[in-house]
């Protein structure tokens, strides 16, 4: 069997279920419904059919987790995924890490920040900017939260208004929820296997 | 829900309609929307499959006080019905006792809450021997997750609040 991966990486991994998923062709109409898919759809993916399992919850998350990614205005598509990658560290959800900071890195076109922060994290050698992101969303994912008054001032010192600050509790929120899923319901697994 | 000012995240926040963040907030009320109906989803789903309302409305309560949050923690309590001795489930010292199910849902519920990183698949399999089916574990694992979510939203928001 192949193990799975427990460093953190770029490479997005295969997911493999703890939980056996939904079988398409024998979906309900509301799991349908939830999955947004027709009953000839074939690439609907193994984390989908899982969440299938509870279709009300589903049919919510997936336009809110659309509405807090991918909206327009506030904070930059680049510094959300740098939010998401923060959460993820926290929560060690590696194929959600390697989705994020794997998207930072295209959009950033620039790969020394993700290497900086896996490879020493919060002393990572970030411009204030960044550090102020990733301080805040690192303390936020802990639990009971770690952040305080001073770092959304960390935030409004380095230049980041109040809406986007709002993007920044969101996308770090986002991920408390999506790690809690991908990393406890299933195993990153090597692409190649 | 209509007014986001009075959805519970909002409310939980201490944020009314005339604070300096309104504007803020409003710019994402398709957000906020799609917040209380993921609250109510996880919370008050129809049918609830083997989590009952007020077992999922305990347990969130539980979650909200394992993560220090006292409004939220108070919100839930008041879902929580009287009868039926759901209240001990609240309680973050109580682990179920000689109930094999419970035990095993709190277990699981403080570990993913708590320090989801050291979540592994034999803590799925603990679920399944418990006798739990694999459909409530998957409703078991939104409604911890939706509460971590929930819980940092109103602590950010605050923040914000104390900040602006």
């Amino acid at each position: 069997m192949t193990e799975p991966i427990t460093d953190f990486t770029t490479v997005v991994p295969f997911w493999k279920p703890r939980v056996t998923p939904v079988e398409l062709d024998k979906a309900s109409e509301e799991q349908l419904e939830a999955m947004k898919v027709t009953p000839s759809d074939t690439g609907v993916g193994a984390y989908v059919l899982v969440l299938a399992h509870d279709p009300q919850t589903l049919k919510e998350r997936t336009p809110l987790f659309n509405g807090i990614m991918y909206s327009h205005g506030g904070l930059s598509r680049t510094e959300t995924e740098l939010g998401a990658v923060a959460a993820s560290l926290v929560n060690r959800c590696i194929y959600c890490a390697a989705v994020h900071s794997n998207r930072y890195n295209q959009l950033a076109k620039d790969e020394t920040v993700i290497e900086g922060i896996f490879g020493a994290g919060e002393a990572a050698d970030l411009d204030p900017r960044q550090k102020a992101i990733f301080n805040f969303a690192t303390k936020l994912s802990e639990c009971p939260s770690e952040a305080g008054e001073a770092d959304v001032r960390q935030l409004m010192d380095a230049g980041l208004g109040m809406d986007e600050i709002f993007d920044l509790v969101l996308t770090a929120s986002l991920f408390g929820w999506a790690n809690r899923l991908m990393h406890v319901l299933g195993d990153p697994i090597p692409r190649e296997s | 829900m209509d007014d986001i000012f009075r959805s519970i995240v909002v409310e939980a926040a201490g944020i009314a309609a005339d604070h300096p963040l309104a504007a803020v907030i409003a710019g994402r009320s398709d957000v906020m929307q799609l917040t209380q109906a993921s609250h109510d989803a996880a919370l008050k789903p129809e049918p609830p499959g083997g989590l009952s309302h007020a077992e999922r409305a305990a347990l969130a309560c539980r979650m909200a006080r394992l993560s220090d949050e006292e409004m939220l923690a108070r919100h839930f309590e008041a879902m929580i019905p009287e009868s039926g001795g759901w209240q001990a489930i609240a309680d973050p010292a109580f682990d179920g006792t000689d109930d094999e199910r419970t035990r095993a849902i709190l277990r699981h519920t403080d570990l993913v809450t708590v320090d989801p990183k050291r979540a592994a698949e034999a803590d799925i399999a603990a679920l399944k021997s418990a006798g739990i089916l694999e459909p409530d574990i998957v409703r078991l694992s939104e409604l911890i997750a939706f509460v971590g979510y929930q819980v940092r939203v109103v602590k950010g928001l605050r923040l914000m609040a104390e900040a602006a």
